[in-house]
C-alpha cells in the first residue's frame, strides 16, 4: 500500500539532498576562487608569458623555488613549477625533453650525457651557488672533533660494510662504542658527491647505513643516537645547531677546517664543498623567450636568495661569467661530463672558456 | 569436560563468582584495547593541533607556498586536492557503479566472472605506488597527458575503483531478492527493475562506499609523487591539464625543509587535511542515515 508512496518520497528526498550537496560544493569552489587575491594589473612586466618546467635536485629546489617566487611576482604571466625528483631523476626527465631546466647538485654524469645526446638535447650548464656537506656527530660525542678524509673513507668505503662497526676501529684511542651511520639516499646528488669526494668513486659506499631522502629524519636520527655519524647539507645543520655537533675535516694536510660560509666560499673547506647547478635546454631557449628572462633573473638574484635559504653565494665574478656563458649559449659541461668533480675552481673553469 | 566447572564427581559446579571475574577481566582487557588506541590517536592529534593551530589564519588558505613561513599557504595544494577529488569522483563513480551492477545483476555465474571477481579483490590490495607507476607509464607518458591533474585523477580513479566496486556490489546485494521479483512479476524489464528499485535502495551504501574511497584518495601521496606532483607551485590551477600539487605532498614538502617553522606549517596543513577528511566522513554518515531504508 504505502510502498510506492514511500519510494516516491524517498526519491524526492534523495534528489533534494544531492542538490544541496552539489550547491554546497559549488559555493565552496566559488568561495575559494573569490578569496584569491588578484595581482594588481599594472604591477609587473607584461608581454612575457608562458610556463617554464623545472625539475631536479631537492638540494637546489629551495634556491630555484625562491627565485621562482620573486620572478613570478615580477612576471605574473610566467608560471614556474619547480619539481623535486633528485638530481638523477631530474636528468632522466630533462634528457628526454620533459623539462626546460634541470636543478642539479653535481655536474652531469657520463650516462646522462649519453642519454641527452641520444635524444638530441643540448644544454647550457650554469653554476648558481655553493653548498657545504657537513659531517656531524651526536653532541654527546666528546672524542670526535676532527676527522681526516682517510678516516672517513675507511668508514664509508664499500669494504667497510659489516667490518668497521666500532668507533675504536676508526682511530686508535677512540672508545669502544658501536658506530651508527646516517646519510642521504642513493638517488640524491648529495650522496653521489660525498662518495666521489670521500671514497673516490661516485656511488660507491657501504650499504649498511641508515639512508633517508628527508634530511630532517637524518637530523632526528643523529640527534637521538650517541654513536651516530652522518652527513648532509650545511643548511640543515644551521637550523639544528643545538642538536648536532659539527666535525671539522682534515684534507690530508693536518689542518682541521670547519664548514662555514667563509670556508666554503673560499674553497678552504675541502673536499666537501660543492657547486650547485642549473642546466638549461638549449633548444627551448630559442622557443621560449621567458627562459632567458628567468635565467637572467636567476643569476642576478641567486646570490641574495641562496643565502636566504641557507646556501653560500658564488662571487659576483662567477655570476657574471655564468651570464656570459649563457649569452654565448655555450653548451656542454665544464666538467666534461665526468659527473661529481672534487676541488675545482669554478672561476678557473669558466674563465678558461672565455 | 572443563575441569574448572566440574566437581570431583564430574558434575557441573556453577562457581559463579569465578566466572563473573573472568567476564570482568575480559571486559577490562577490551576497554584497555579501546583506550590505548584512543590515547595514541588523541596524543597525535593534540600534538599536531598544538604545533599548528597558530598558523591557521585566512592567509594560510589564500597564499601560495613561499620561502618565508609567515607568507606560506596551501592555496595551490588545496586547489589541486579539490580538482583531483572532483575529477576522480567523476571518473570512478560511473565506472565503479556500472561494474558493480553488471557483476551483481547481469553477469552469468561462470569461470570468467569469478576470475574477474578475484582480480578485483586482489587489485584492492595492490600497494598504491604500483598504481603510481602504472599512471606514469600509461597516462603521463602513454597518453601524453603530462604531469597534469587529469593524469593524477585518472591514476587515483584506478586506485579507488576496486574499493568502489566491492562496496557497490555489497550494497546491491543487500537489496532483498523479493523486491526484484515483485518488480519483474509486475512486468518491469530488468533495466527498469534496476533503475527504479535496486539502485535507489542500494544508493546509500554506494554513496558511503564512494565517499570512503574518495577519503582514501585525498590522503594518498605515493602514487602522485611517482607521477611527478611533488612540485613547488605558485600559480592558480586553471584546467585539468595544468600541473598540480596536493595537500599531503605540500605537507611532505614542508616537513623536509630545514626551518622549524615549516614543520609547524606542516602541522597546520595536517589539521586542514584532517578537517577535509572528517567532513567527508561526516557526509558519508549523514547520507547513510538520511537515505537508509530499514527492512
Amino acid at each position: 500500500m504505502g510502498f510506492g508512496m514511500l519510494g516516491a518520497d524517498k526519491n524526492l528526498e534523495d534528489k533534494l539532498m544531492l542538490r544541496n550537496i552539489f550547491i554546497t560544493l559549488l559555493a565552496l569552489g566559488l568561495f575559494l576562487s573569490a578569496c584569491a587575491p588578484q595581482p594588481a594589473p599594472n604591477q609587473g612586466v607584461q608581454g612575457v608569458e608562458g610556463t617554464i618546467l623545472v625539475d631536479g635536485s631537492s638540494t637546489v629546489a629551495p634556491i630555484t623555488a625562491a627565485v621562482a617566487e620573486e620572478f613570478q611576482a615580477e612576471f605574473p604571466e610566467v608560471r614556474v613549477p619547480v619539481g623535486i625528483s633528485g638530481t638523477g631523476g631530474g636528468f632522466k626527465k630533462f634528457c628526454i625533453g620533459e623539462t626546460d631546466i634541470s636543478d642539479a647538485s653535481r655536474p652531469i654524469k657520463p650516462s646522462e650525457v649519453e642519454l641527452c645526446a641520444q635524444n638530441g638535447i643540448e644544454y647550457v650548464e650554469l653554476p648558481v651557488a655553493f653548498d657545504g656537506l657537513a659531517v656531524m656527530v651526536n653532541p654527546a660525542n666528546d672524542f670526535v672533533s676532527c676527522l681526516t678524509v682517510d678516516e672517513l673513507k675507511k668508514i664509508w668505503s664499500p669494504e667497510a660494510e659489516g667490518v668497521i662497526t666500532n668507533w675504536s676501529q676508526v682511530r686508535a684511542g677512540f672508545p669502544d662504542q658501536p658506530l651508527a651511520l646516517y646519510g642521504p639516499g642513493t638517488d640524491s646528488g648529495t650522496y653521489d658527491y660525498f662518495t666521489e669526494a670521500i671514497v673516490g668513486e661516485e656511488g660507491a659506499s657501504r650499504g649498511d647505513f641508515l639512508p633517508s631522502e628527508d634530511d630532517n629524519v637524518l637530523v632526528q636520527g643523529i640527534a637521538g643516537d650517541a654513536n651516530a655519524l652522518g652527513f648532509f647539507g650545511l643548511a640543515y645543520y644551521e637550523e639544528n645547531k643545538d642538536k648536532l655537533k659539527l666535525v671539522a675535516i682534515d684534507n690530508g694536510d693536518g689542518n682541521c677546517v670547519l664548514p662555514s660560509t667563509e670556508t666554503v666560499a673560499s674553497g678552504t673547506y675541502q673536499p666537501l664543498s660543492r657547486p650547485l647547478f642549473i642546466y638549461v635546454n638549449r633548444e627551448r631557449i630559442d622557443q621560449k623567450d621567458e627562459i632567458s628572462a628567468f635565467v637572467k633573473f636567476y643569476l642576478e638574484n641567486a646570490g641574495k636568495l641562496s643565502a636566504e635559504v641557507g646556501y653560500i653565494p658564488l662571487t659576483d665574478e662567477i655570476y657574471a661569467l655564468a651570464q656570459q656563458r649563457y649569452d654565448k649559449r655555450v653548451t656542454g659541461s665544464i666538467f666534461e661530463g665526468l659527473g661529481s668533480t672534487v676541488g675545482v675552481s669554478l672561476e678557473d673553469l669558466l674563465a678558461k672558456e672565455k | 569436560m572443563n575441569g574448572l566447572f566440574a566437581n570431583e564427581d564430574g558434575r557441573f559446579a556453577p562457581r559463579l563468582s569465578l566466572r563473573l571475574r573472568f567476564g570482568r577481566l575480559f571486559q577490562l582487557l577490551s576497554l584497555a584495547a579501546v583506550t590505548l588506541g584512543l590515547i595514541v590517536l588523541s596524543v597525535l592529534i593534540l600534538d599536531i593541533i598544538l604545533n599548528g593551530y597558530k598558523w591557521l589564519r585566512p592567509e594560510f588558505f589564500t597564499e601560495f607556498p613561499s620561502r618565508f613561513p609567515e607568507k606560506s599557504g596551501l592555496r595551490s595544494a588545496l586547489q589541486g586536492s579539490l580538482w583531483m577529488i572532483s575529477l576522480t569522483a567523476l571518473m570512478a563513480f560511473p565506472i565503479g557503479v556500472g561494474a558493480a551492477i553488471y557483476l551483481e545483476e547481469y553477469a552469468p555465474d561462470n569461470g570468467l566472472t569469478r576470475f574477474i571477481e578475484i582480480n578485483i579483490a586482489n587489485l584492492a590490495g595492490v600497494p598504491s605506488i604500483i598504481y603510481g607507476l602504472l599512471g606514469l607509464g600509461l597516462f603521463v607518458r602513454g597518453l601524453e597527458l603530462g604531469r597534469s591533474v587529469l593524469a593524477g585523477s585518472m591514476t587515483m580513479a584506478l586506485l579507488v575503483l576496486p574499493i568502489l566496486i566491492v562496496s557497490g556490489r555489497e550494497a546491491i546485494r543487500a537489496v532483498p531478492q523479493s523486491v526484484r521479483q515483485a518488480s519483474l512479476a509486475l512486468g518491469a524489464t530488468q533495466w527498469q527493475t534496476i533503475q527504479n528499485h535496486v539502485l535507489p535502495y542500494a544508493m546509500p551504501g554506494i554513496l558511503t562506499g564512494t565517499i570512503l574511497a574518495i577519503s582514501r584518495a585525498i590522503g594518498e601521496t605515493a602514487p602522485l609523487i611517482t607521477i611527478g606532483a611533488l612540485t613547488y607551485i605558485r600559480f592558480d590551477l586553471k584546467g585539468p591539464l595544468d600541473l598540480f600539487t596536493v595537500l599531503p605532498i605540500q605537507i611532505f614538502n614542508w616537513v623536509s625543509l630545514p626551518k622549524a617553522e615549516f614543520q609547524q606549517l606542516a602541522a597546520a596543513g595536517i589539521i586542514v587535511l584532517l578537517g577535509v577528511l572528517f567532513s567527508l566522513n561526516a557526509l558519508a554518515i549523514v547520507l547513510r542515515n538520511k537515505l537508509q531504508i530499514r527492512w
